[in-house]
């Protein structure tokens, strides 16, 4: 007795990671959520700043150098979230980069005359804020992490000293008044775009994060900026 | 009322093509279309080539006509499409430039005339739903929730002309895919291919490369269709749960 066979090739296996970073939905739902990782730091980092405000304790130190100990202290923790916000920004980053790219092989012929009916700045320039915030951010670690431009005689571990002399000298000023409005900007959308790209569509949402996110981005540029703005009127000094 | 008109002029998909400029005389009465009809009237009439653009039911419903007015899809007046679009919104001694849907995936095929099969392969990619055949069934057998049902509804009326790729900064086509992935992922009838119908149709979106999305608002606000921008959440969120939900094929018990 002959016995057939038959050869089955297995369908080729369904990769979600994949299928996910090869569309613009799945790529848009990536930035949304690294973008609200990044946007929790950033409201960790104001807050933390907001003891730039409150001198120093019983003892003579500035609240702020002790809160930056703090964070120091614990190394796991310190690179782990590095580790974190490092892998997130790569993500959003490279993410936009193939999508702007993709955009302008969208639509080789320019028009001659277009509108915009019924779009916000913010809205129509999120990839270049996102350029302004991402050379921001390298200046601001070059600044202040690393301490090797624009902080004559940094001092290791003294947050209060290196801001208060930081933030006045050079372009420092300009950076961070640019970069903080590329924030705001970027945040006004963001917030509220993520929203959209996550599959949050009920009218009653989007209209309130529609909202929120520009108060929520406004304040956040705001409080940023008021940073500089004091240590420049000399209302913060060591 | 005479108007000077900019015409976008261009002989085949690889011609560069050009502006050129018409005057015509026209009245307030006529639709945006029937003043192009006399333009080319005159054009035929003095040996000249007529300029092409698409049209077809001239009501406003079947989605073949468009092109851009002054920097806006479908021209100026709001919801509405170009063939609709009646004179009396224009002044006398107007200027008017008129550009075809600017897009990779819409080749200009001539003029104001442009290829929109891209969607037609959308919706071949899952833009369908599964009937059995046989007698027809009590139309109310199968209940839908209002909410679901009126959503669904708005979402049909897309009539796929195309002016929301057309007025995306991206040139994406999100608006429009996701119109359909709503009207059907909302209903009953729409379930059986749901998952499937998320992940192939945007998958085909990206193949005929269209931009993404970047909730900038224009489409909705050029949509004669009045599709809103939730349709696009929705075709987020029908992706987003097919790419967990996706489950390869198998037969299981009672396969025989």
């Amino acid at each position: 007795m002959s016995v057939a066979t038959k050869t089955v090739t297995a369908p080729p296996s369904f990769s979600r990671v994949g299928v996910l970073w090869a569309s613009t939905v799945g790529k848009k739902a990536l930035m949304a959520l690294t973008g609200i990782l990044l946007s929790l730091f950033v409201l960790g980092h104001l807050l933390g700043n907001l003891q730039l405000y409150f001198g120093r304790d019983s003892t003579g130190a500035y609240l702020i150098n002790k809160y930056a100990e703090f964070l120091h202290h614990n190394k796991p923790l310190l690179y782990g979230t590095r580790t974190v916000l490092l892998v997130a920004v790569l993500i959003h980053v490279i993410a936009a980069f193939q999508l702007q790219l993709g955009k302008g092989a969208a639509r080789p012929v320019e028009y001659h005359q277009k509108e915009s009916v019924n779009s916000t700045v913010s809205s129509r320039y999120m990839f270049w804020t996102g350029v302004v915030i991402f050379f921001f951010v390298i200046y601001h670690l070059l600044q202040l992490t690393l301490g090797v431009v624009n902080v004559p005689g940094f001092r290791e571990g003294d947050v209060f000293h290196n801001v208060t002399v930081g933030l006045r000298t050079g372009v420092a000023p300009l950076f961070y008044v640019v970069g903080m409005i590329g924030l705001g900007l970027h945040l006004r959308h963001g917030l509220y775009s993520t929203f959209q790209s996550l599959g949050a569509g009920n009218p009653a949402v989007s209209q309130w994060a529609l909202k929120w996110a520009a108060v929520v981005a406004t304040v956040i540029a705001l409080v940023n900026l008021s940073f500089p703005l004091a240590v420049l009127a000399g209302l913060v000094k060591g | 009322m005479k108007l000077t008109l900019d015409i976008w002029r261009q002989k085949g998909a690889s011609d560069a093509g050009r502006f050129e400029t018409y005057t015509v005389e026209a009245n307030e009465h006529m639709s945006f279309l029937e003043m192009l009809d006399v333009l080319n009237q005159e054009l035929i009439g003095s040996g000249k080539e007529p300029v092409a653009f698409d049209s077809d039911c001239r009501e406003g419903i079947c989605g073949m006509c468009g092109f851009v007015v002054n920097g806006v899809p479908h021209g100026p007046v709001d919801n509405t499409t170009i063939c609709q679009t009646h004179m009396r919104h224009f002044h006398d001694g107007e200027r008017l430039r008129l550009e075809p849907w600017r897009a990779a995936a819409f080749p200009v095929l001539k003029d104001l005339v442009v290829d929109r099969s891209a969607f037609d392969r959308i919706i071949q990619a899952g833009g369908f739903i599964s009937v059995r055949t046989g007698s027809a069934v009590d139309s109310n057998a199968m209940l839908v929730e209002k909410n679901k049902s009126d959503r669904a509804m708005t979402n049909a009326a897309c009539i796929g002309c195309g002016a929301c790729v057309a007025s995306c900064p991206n040139a994406a086509a999100a608006l429009f895919t996701g119109a359909k992935i709503a009207h059907l992922g909302l209903l009953p009838q729409g379930q059986p291919e749901r998952t499937d119908r998320a992940l192939n149709m945007v998958a085909q979106m990206g193949k005929e490369g269209f931009g993404h999305c970047t909730t900038i608002g224009e489409c909705e606000a050029n949509c004669p269709a009045h599709i809103k921008l939730e349709a696009i959440a929705q075709m987020n969120g029908d992706f987003l749960r097919a790419v967990f939900a996706k489950r390869e094929e198998s037969a299981g018990g009672g396969a025989g």
